[in-house]
């Protein structure tokens, strides 16, 4: 077994109202960073977990994803692997 | 009428649910704690307002998984009567019981406020002592109530005539203006395919005398009764 670090970076899914993203946007905006065009603002989760290999690491916090840590409803999610420890 | 009232860690409208059914209705309810694995014998659940587990990750995500919710399916699956207020239907809705999800207020604020609230669909066991198209004063208290769900499933509970409750204005038209947190179609609460498991985002039980200002909230409980075959 080895150690992976894993972050799992939740946004609000496409299309979906974001209102505390549109609120740091018009915050933005009147602090005159005219070049933002768009602000979404999600959830970063850091897990260490222990896996076999890097594949199953990834399965397990995908499974984790769908079960807990995202709605499917509301969230997109990815998953980063930072490697074995 | 016996009503189990599931109590999480972070439920705080589990009293005033307690007293509507008990003090003003005259019915028998009880607390079930969450980590209890049964419900006993009821013949209706709630699950009351607060904050189960502190909103952490998103309000309801944690409590769905609490022992006492595989009950709460069992008895819903068997066509038992489950209401879910506020913090309750943000846990049907991760539970997957109700589709959606309940987001961030379109104010981004915290909203405890009165609000008129008018009853779509009064053939439901939670709504029956309701007209159609009544407009009630409820109240809310929430922060994460902006209802959501995708394009088909909105369509879908309007063409089955599951939305029971819409947010409106004063002409009683589900407005913008009238909508009080941005949930989508001006939503406060729906029920499932089945009829049987109703969240509202807001609060029946606050409004159940008048010393608490508004009577509006006691025809859901009354419902629920007549719904039993208590009698009215």
């Amino acid at each position: 077994m080895n150690e992976y670090r894993i972050e799992v970076r939740i946004a609000p899914r496409a299309g979906l109202l974001d209102p505390e993203g549109k609120a740091v946007h018009h915050a933005l905006r009147s602090l005159e960073f005219d070049e933002v065009e768009d602000v979404r603002i999600g959830r970063l989760v850091r897990l260490r977990l222990l896996a076999d290999d890097e594949a199953s690491a990834r399965e397990a916090a995908d499974a984790m994803c769908r079960k807990l840590l995202a709605n499917p409803v509301t969230e997109d999610y990815e998953i980063a692997l930072e490697g074995a420890h | 009428m016996q009503v189990a009232i599931v109590t999480f860690p972070g439920s705080n409208c589990d009293y005033d649910c307690y007293k509507a059914i008990t003090d003003v209705l005259g019915q028998e309810a009880r607390f079930v704690w969450h980590r209890e694995a049964t419900l006993g014998d009821c013949d209706a659940v709630i699950l009351p307002g607060g904050f189960s587990y502190g909103d952490y990750l998103r309000a309801g995500a944690i409590a769905r998984f609490s022992p006492i919710m595989a009950a709460v399916k069992a008895f819903a699956d068997d066509g038992g009567l489950v209401l879910g207020v506020c913090n309750g239907f943000q846990v049907l809705c991760e539970a997957g019981m109700l589709p959606g999800a309940l987001i961030r207020n379109r104010s981004l604020k915290f909203q405890g406020e009165r609000v008129r609230v008018r009853v779509d669909n009064p053939d439901t066991p939670f709504s029956r002592a309701y007209g159609k198209g009544q407009i009630l004063h409820l109240h809310i208290a929430h922060g994460l109530g902006n209802y959501v769900a995708d394009e088909a499933t909105l369509d879908s509970l309007e063409a089955e005539n599951r939305v029971v409750f819409r947010y409106v204005d004063e002409h009683g038209e589900a407005t913008d203006v009238g909508n009080a947190n941005g949930s989508m179609r001006n939503i406060a609460g729906i029920i499932n395919e089945r009829g049987n498991v109703l969240g509202m985002m807001p609060h029946p039980e606050r409004s159940v005398e008048m010393l608490l200002g508004s009577r509006d909230g006691l025809g859901v409980f009354e419902s629920l009764r007549e719904a039993m075959g208590a009698g009215v």
